[in-house]
């Protein structure tokens, strides 16, 4: 509260600038965890801005009808208020600045967010995605693969989970050696098995590899995981750097495997930009999307300018590699990149979206970012700016990884369970510190912090409220929903995210959405299903003793009502 | 002539289809007066059946003495022939090049084409313009329908039946024709029931560098305002175009003459651009090369969706004038027979409820178009792929049927019919077995005897199980007046008739099947 100057400011004018006639007046309070707004209208419409979703705020010079301030959110909100005195503006300003950089995590939201949950609920809650169930939804432990206790204690390597699955065939000490090889301990452990091939996703850190170091732990290591893949002959490693980059890294005594020294296997760069690149590239998009009444060319240059969407195809091409080595070819794949918990995470996850089709789910797409962002180490707090700290371990890695996805929904309607408000959800909630889930940059981290005993979980909030992310297109037994996803990569197959870039101005909102209104209609008629299986229970319960009518004759039925509906 | 004169080899056996997103077809090949047929000879794959008159141009390769054949359509399709025998493939192409290049209007498909299917609904008899008069009459009796141009001499491009205020006589009207480029004299377009402003089309003025005027025509757009009401006029064209124009007897209206009205400029492409857009479009779109990059910058030197950004903005203006500011408004550019068009029909699907329906866009389509004299054929007589010298040929339609793509996609519940009734209209407008785009105005259309010797392509398309497949499952009727955004961000590439993709049928199935 120390830091809030000026808890109410009265007439303040919220600018909508493409559409002047829809600015609103009303009344600006700032909490000690939120920015409200309340129109001075009848409907008294409230809007409310997390502080921690402040990205950064602008004053411009006042003029006769009162001081502009510019709030741009991490979810790429902008607000655009007008106070009338300049003293309370740069009051404003100075409270929100300080409010939206909290310098420890003490300070988060999510350790006073209480949504009166009782004890057990919320440990039941934070038990909600079970990793080990995965592992197990997938085939392990097998007689191949096991989990093994090497991490304990996080002694190996403090950046991992301290569960690591490993092939059965590598003995501690070629772990323990195969760590020591790699940056930071981050050694090749299984990250994704493919049931149908036997193929196996690994991801690591880059070796320390220098211009001539080697290690036969780690290469006994890489030749345990090719052989936990029985039928196939050699394995990739996928380096998801620009070749160049990890040629520069061997001067710094680290780099990439050398072909010569660990026996079949082949080498790949993808090249896949680094977090400042991406950074970059990110702002440019963002400055495309707040363009004031840009002109055809303005845009299509700006898209192109910012290299964008660029990026997002390597990142989708990274994913397409992994996915068609795994599946079609039947050979497994150690993914990494630098340190192995950016572009290795981002080309993990979206090669498992395109291979399992449980990953396209609501509940899957949790999972799969607990166990290959979360647990393994994603620097969440540093990435995201949770604390005010250095900003050039800002990137938009997670924000790459959720618009892969968006892009495959582009092309494949009824091959996902969510919509695309679930995608955004689940932006806004990385960046909001509300939850516990994304606070710290690894599971050590947040052990120590006592999360699970002081936060909440995002996981089982999103599940309840799944009707709202539901895409209605989605059908189990769609063709699409089935088997591997082979997405079209050509370039204009990338599209800008409008729903996440184009929220600069709120009246440019989309109109109409053909989910919403598919929504609707599946709702209404879910509602006059209930209302007819009520009306039936009647004679049910007046004919007591008399066998009901049989399940399927009302599936039929039902199946007629649905189709009234629509006409 | 005999078409058979023509077909140098009529059958080929063990030819290879490919086709892209879909498996490759072996089987026979055969050449009839106007179709190129490939089957399979088996039950369960799809046979191919493309009218000559679809065929933009081909390309021929040798390798040994297996031919290929690519075959770039009007409507934007490539397929790949694979021939065996370099001299089957040889007589195949030359045939195909003379088949697909006839000149003769009624040696075209429609006329040979019997329906299979029993006519129950007349196409031809379907949207006449009594009838649009007769709902008119029915909310105002300011207007008249005039004979004036029942001979076609007035006006050429219009049909015999038009629409003009009441207190205005024929004789005024000959004179204000007199006055404008092609005799298109200032014609009803569109009348707003809810609050009685009208929307007007006609061709330029024939002001000239010495600023001729014509006090009829002045009467005649002035007898639509209500007293002391200002009217907008608005000219597709940019002031600098405009100008121009006055060097070859064109220009636009003079404040001064035209005191009630203010004249607002846009800038619609003329349709040689058009063209040279399209084509840019195709090329960027068929590279294959995947650099994000040059597709981006080549999307962009193409101007397609500037064109449609510009359109859809004029039409608003117009809708906005209409609607919003209660005033009347003349629309017209050049000729008025293209981006005119683009913009008076636009607006009324914004405005209009009954134009989002499929009887209402047939009739909108009939009256902005067909009968207000839009030149179908010399238009669409070749596409992006033709390597013959560009004469009148302009995607004007097709950016049309564009416009109102990016419209129903942003009000996926306001329309009747769906995506793929847009595809079919863009197709037929191209190729077809139906008379209805075939010659360029009315005038054209009664010579050719279209109405007795060619199906039209309604009676085709609102027999309820061809209509089915258009229909939109979403559809609620909404009475309200719809405003699109033209924001760069709001508007997509329409990629389905670039052939970028599968056509997206799964999706509409599904989308079907789950309501």
């Amino acid at each position: 509260m120390e830091h809030i100057r000026t808890p109410k400011v009265e007439n303040v004018h919220m600018i909508d600038r493409l559409t002047p006639r829809k600015s609103t007046v009303g009344t600006l309070y700032l909490s000690s965890t939120h920015t409200i707004f309340v129109e001075n209208s009848e409907a008294r419409k409230e809007t409310w801005v997390l502080h921690s979703l402040v990205y950064n705020v602008e004053r411009f010079p006042t003029n006769p009808s009162g001081s502009p301030l510019i709030i741009r959110c991490k979810n790429f909100h902008v607000y655009r208020l007008l106070i009338p005195q300049e003293r309370d503006c740069l009051d404003v300003l100075a409270s929100l600045t300080r409010l939206s950089r909290p310098e420890c995590y003490g300070e988060l939201f999510c350790f006073s967010f209480n949504p009166n949950l009782d004890k057990e609920l919320r440990e039941k809650a934070w038990g909600f995605i079970d990793l080990k169930a995965e592992f197990n939804r997938m085939g392990i432990p097998s007689n191949l693969w096991h989990v093994t206790a090497a991490n304990h204690e996080y002694r190996l390597c403090d950046t991992y989970p301290s569960e690591l699955f490993v092939p059965k065939s590598a003995f501690p000490a070629v772990i323990v050696g195969s760590a020591k090889f790699r940056s930071r301990g981050r050694l090749p452990v299984l990250s994704y098995f493919h049931r149908d091939t036997s193929a196996s996703i690994c991801r690591s850190s880059q070796p320390l590899s220098g211009f001539s170091a080697r290690s036969s732990d780690d290469e006994q290591m890489l030749q345990a995981i090719m052989k936990s893949n029985p039928i196939s002959e050699f394995m990739y490693v996928v380096d998801t750097r620009p070749k160049l980059n990890a040629m520069a890294n061997r001067a710094a005594g680290k780099g990439y495997e050398n072909e010569d020294h660990y026996t079949n296997i082949k080498l790949q760069f993808i090249g896949i930009e680094n977090i400042h690149v991406m950074r970059n590239s990110q702002q440019k998009l963002i400055d495309v999307g707040e363009l004031a009444a840009p002109s055809m060319s303005d845009f299509l240059w700006g898209l192109e300018n910012s290299g964008w969407l660029k990026h997002i195809k390597a990142v989708l091409d990274a994913g397409v590699f992994i996915a068609k080595a795994v599946a079609e070819d039947g050979v497994s794949v150690l993914v990494h990149c630098s340190d192995g918990w950016d572009r290795t995470a981002q080309a993990c996850s979206v090669a498992s979206v395109l291979l399992d089709p449980y990953y396209r789910t609501i509940k899957g797409l949790m999972v799969l970012i607990e166990k290959d962002w979360v647990s393994f180490g994603h620097k969440f707090s540093h990435r995201y700016a949770h604390l005010d700290g250095d900003p050039k371990e800002v990137s938009p890695v997670m924000d790459q990884f959720l618009e892969c996805v968006w892009q495959l929904m582009q092309q494949f309607p009824c091959a996902f369970e969510f919509n695309e408000r679930f995608l955004i959800q689940l932006h806004t909630h990385i960046y909001s510190c509300q939850y516990g889930n994304f606070i710290g940059n690894c599971q050590k981290e947040r052990r120590d912090l006592r999360l699970q005993e002081r936060t909440h979980s995002l996981w089982p909030h999103l599940w309840e409220n799944r009707a709202e992310y539901t895409n209605p297109l989605y059908r189990t037994d769609h063709s699409q929903t089935q088997g591997v996803l082979k997405p079209l990569t050509t370039a204009y197959c990338f599209k800008f995210w409008k729903g996440m870039y184009g929220r600069a101005e709120k009246s440019v909102a989309s109109h109409q959405s053909p989910a919403d209104c598919l929504n609707a209609v599946r709702e209404e008629s879910q509602q006059l299903e209930e209302e007819l299986s009520a009306h039936q229970e009647v004679p049910r319960e007046t004919d007591a003793g008399q066998e009901t009518c049989p399940t399927e004759g009302e599936e039929n039925f039902r199946g007629e009502e649905e189709d009234q509906q629509a006409v | 002539m005999e078409f058979a004169e023509l077909i140098k080899t009529p059958r080929v056996d063990g030819v290879v289809l490919h086709r892209p997103f879909m498996p490759t077809v072996e089987g026979t090949l055969c050449l009839t007066g106007h179709h190129l047929i490939l089957s399979s000879r088996q039950d369960n794959t799809e046979e191919l059946w493309l009218l000559h008159a679809n065929i933009d141009s081909i390309e021929k390769r040798f390798v040994g003495s297996l031919g290929t054949i690519i075959v770039k359509c009007k409507d934007l399709r490539v397929i790949q022939l694979d021939i065996p025998g370099m001299e089957e493939c040889l007589n195949i192409a030359s045939s195909i090049e003379a088949l697909s290049t006839l000149d003769s209007v009624s040696l075209m498909y429609p006329f040979f084409y019997r329906p299979l299917f029993e006519v129950i609904e007349d196409g031809w008899q379907l949207f006449v313009p009594e009838e649009a008069f007769k709902d008119l009459e029915s909310m105002t009796d300011e207007w008249r329908l005039s004979e004036v141009n029942k001979d076609f001499s007035v006006c050429p491009s219009y049909p015999s039946l038009l629409t003009v205020p009441k207190d205005i006589d024929d004789e005024s009207l000959c004179k204000a024709a007199s006055f404008r480029h092609g005799g298109r004299f200032p014609v009803l377009s569109y009348y707003h029931k809810k609050n009685g402003m009208v929307m007007m089309r006609a061709a330029q003025p024939l002001t000239g560098t010495n600023g001729r005027r014509c006090k009829e025509d002045e009467k005649l757009i002035n007898a639509t305002l209500c007293a002391g009401k200002r009217g907008y006029i608005i000219d597709t064209r940019t002031i600098a175009v405009a100008q121009q124009a006055k060097a070859r007897g064109g220009g636009f209206e003079q404040e001064a003459n035209y005191a009630q009205w203010r004249r607002i400029h846009k800038a619609i492409e003329r349709s040689n651009v058009l063209q040279e857009g399209l084509i840019k479009l195709v090329e960027a779109c068929n590279d294959q090369s995947h650099s994000m990059d040059r597709w981006l910058s080549k999307l962009e030197a193409s101007n397609w969706q500037s064109n449609v950004k510009e359109i859809l903005t004029t039409a608003c203006l117009a809708a906005q004038c209409i609607d919003r500011e209660g005033a009347s408004v003349l629309v017209h550019g050049t000729e008025g027979t293209d981006s005119t068009l683009q913009v008076t029909s636009l607006a009324q699907i914004i405005l209009d409820p009954a134009c989002r329906t499929i009887r209402g866009f047939e009739a909108l389509i009939e009256r902005e178009w067909l009968q207000a004299g839009h030149p179908f054929q010399q238009r669409c007589a070749q596409s992006a792929y033709s390597n013959g010298k560009p004469r009148s040929e302009a995607p004007v339609f097709l950016l049309f049927l564009d416009c109102v793509w990016q419209i129903l996609r942003q009000f996926p519940c306001s329309f009747q019919f769906n995506e793929n009734f847009l595809i079919m209209l863009f197709e037929h407008a191209y190729a077809s077995q139906f008379g209805t785009f075939l010659g360029n105005s009315v005038a054209e259309r009664l010579k050719l005897l279209l109405s007795q010797k060619t199906v039209s392509l309604w009676s085709w398309v609102n027999r309820p199980q061809e209509l089915e497949r258009f229909l939109n499952p979403l559809y609620e009727p909404n009475n309200l007046v719809i405003w699109p955004s033209v924001a760069p961000q709001s508007l997509l590439l329409w990629e389905v008739p670039l052939q970028m993709h599968e056509m997206p049928k799964e999706h509409m199935d599904c989308e079907i099947s789950m309501c």
